[in-house]
């Protein structure tokens, strides 16, 4: 094939600011990041001197796509924005149609989804941890995090059918209520949780390897992570105990009692701790809503969103046409406007929905952590060795999913 | 919930907005493009929004001026949320670049750039971003087709979308 590829990018820099300096591009499908990022540095010897960071190598545009589907049919969409974690953006998203609506979830299912949001968060901090441990070579714990993240995901699968994508939830409810056994085999998952996460402290925090790589390295100050828009587990790093959970608690987080991990030096180290110690508080937070869960229906009984029963379905012709005009036309959200945000796994994922009063959305925009830590990513890369991109980039966890959309 | 907030916020911009309401527990202030810069600045320093959370714009085809620009703010300090809505004519879509004020403009204008075709005045880098260099068109714009493709790499011979799309 003789065919030129015109290059998708255009470089903020294309000459040496010394002549002593040289220019590289790594990525966008480089093994040492995780995720399809590419970023065009200038380096003397190892050290980088400017970054010129581009995503957009998964869009596949979810927000036009969006627009051509109802309500409901999102829902398998907003998986996809990251999918280490997609329950979190399920709720995210039916909670702000169900304000929109005006729909009240049912106590159950507040509940249920807090708990799910907090299962999903430990593997979502899992993967994260994983992997940046796996790339400076602990394999060790990396097997043991990911071991217990599969638990997870098969334990998740056992309730949704799916590992990764699950499209679980519903405007109004719920797909489905817990099968027989799930929360017993929950609380097995989560004394294994405890006995491993034992051992990954044991073996990398006060490993002398993983100190060098990742102490005051990628270092950000409150300030500056606050002018970039960081939010989650970076911000949190920095030492600002800033948490949408605590801060305008939204489910049933106001119920519960936990604490909000900060860091000291907002460094590559204090990342990787920030996020273990969350995994402890949804562990702390996971066991307070098995005890708390109440008994009922999960799905709220209101036609406007929920289907009706399929014996009413079939015999009757007011739920018939109730169910048609549900799956045909979507639900009908009235016309207006809402941002509503939920502490994801990353940081603060919000969801910007315009409704025209019609089954269909106007307008969904995401506003996802990832794309907005990756306009900032060059104040934690700039001045610090090419290899500490790798600790540096795995401690942002960059999840192509939700940056690109 | 945060009434009194929003009621001393409210004040504090006085002129600047043009219109402002409450809205599922977030502020929406309605404002003139060009009073921009001087809200922002009171925003950020008499009112304590520290952080700019998200820009985009929403297009309404057939209303004139024909777009919204919409920004959203938060305040650490009083946690809650505001949102800033200005509208921009199709022939001239400028609005001021924030990049001064909040580093997180950076990457969201040039986002809003590329998908809605809005400028931000002063913004120097609004290269494609999601996009590659060259598209063509505002693919978030109503009038851009759903179905449209501009694939970068050409399609093997004898590969025909319209077989895929049903269409």
């Amino acid at each position: 094939m003789d065919m030129k590829i015109p290059n998708p990018v255009r470089p903020a820099f294309t000459t040496p600011q010394r002549d002593d300096t040289v220019i590289v591009n790594i990525g966008p499908s480089h093994p040492a990041t995780h995720g399809t990022i590419q970023i065009i540095a200038e380096l003397d010897g190892e050290k980088i001197l400017r970054t010129d960071v581009h995503c957009g190598y998964l869009h596949r545009g979810f927000e036009k796509e969006c627009e051509d589907h109802t309500w409901h049919n999102l829902i398998p969409y907003v998986d996809r924005l990251n999918y280490c974690s997609a329950l979190i953006n399920d709720f995210a998203y039916c909670d702000a149609v169900e304000q929109m609506m005006g729909v009240e979830i049912t106590p159950r299912t507040k509940y249920l989804r807090t708990l799910l949001a907090e299962y999903s968060r430990l593997a979502d901090h899992l993967t994260c941890i994983a992997a940046t441990l796996m790339e400076l070579g602990a394999m060790t714990a990396f097997l043991y995090l990911v071991m217990i993240r599969d638990y997870i995901y098969e334990h998740i699968a056992d309730l949704t059918g799916a590992r990764v994508t699950y499209s679980f939830g519903r405007i109004g409810g719920l797909a489905r209520d817990l099968p027989d056994g799930w929360l017993k085999r929950l609380e097995q998952i989560l004394t294994q949780y405890e006995e491993f996460i034992g051992r990954v402290h044991g073996l990398v925090d006060r490993n002398r390897i993983f100190i060098d790589r990742t102490r005051d390295v990628g270092v950000l100050t409150t300030a500056d992570a606050i002018h970039w828009g960081y939010t989650g587990p970076i911000l949190r790093s920095t030492g600002a105990a800033r948490d949408l959970r605590k801060d305008t608690p939204y489910l049933a987080y106001a119920e519960l009692d936990f604490e909000v991990p900060v860091g000291i030096k907002g460094d590559n180290y204090d990342r990787y701790y920030v996020r273990m110690r969350e995994m402890d508080e949804s562990v702390h937070m996971i066991r307070q809503l098995i005890d708390m869960l109440p008994a009922g229906p999960i799905n709220v009984d209101d036609r406007r969103c929920t289907l009706p029963p399929k014996p009413l379905v079939y015999g009757e012709i007011e739920s018939l046409i109730n169910h048609f005009k549900l799956i045909m036309d979507g639900p009908r959200v009235p016309a207006g406007e809402i941002y509503v945000a939920h502490e994801g796994a990353n940081g603060e994922l919000g969801f910007f929905l315009v409704s025209d009063g019609s089954g269909t959305p106007y307008k969904v925009h995401v506003r996802s952590p990832s794309f907005v830590h990756m306009g900032g990513a060059h104040k934690m890369l700039d001045g610090y060795q090419l290899a500490d991109l790798i600790p540096t980039f795995g401690s942002i966890n960059m999840i192509g999913g939700e940056c690109d959309r | 919930m945060a009434t009194p907030i929003f009621e001393s916020i409210q004040s504090q911009l006085g002129s600047l907005a043009t219109a402002s309401s409450v809205s599922h527990g977030t502020l929406v202030v309605e404002i003139a493009p060009a009073a921009l810069s001087g809200l922002v600045q009171t925003l950020k320093s008499a009112c304590k929004f520290d952080m700019l959370l998200d820009v985009t714009a929403i297009d309404w085809p057939g209303r004139q001026p024909r777009f919204d620009v919409v920004w959203h703010f938060y305040s650490t300090t009083h946690r809650v949320r505001v949102r800033v809505k200005a509208r921009v004519p199709e022939s001239d879509p400028v609005v001021d670049s924030l990049t001064q004020h909040y580093g997180s403009a950076a990457f969201q204008e040039r986002e809003c750039h590329e998908m809605y075709g809005i400028r931000f005045n002063g913004n120097a880098d609004l290269r494609p971003l999601l996009l590659y260099e060259g598209f063509v068109g505002y693919p978030l714009r109503k009038d851009y087709p759903k179905l449209g493709e501009q694939p970068l790499v050409p399609y093997r011979e004898g590969f025909d979308i319209a077989d895929r799309a049903g269409v």
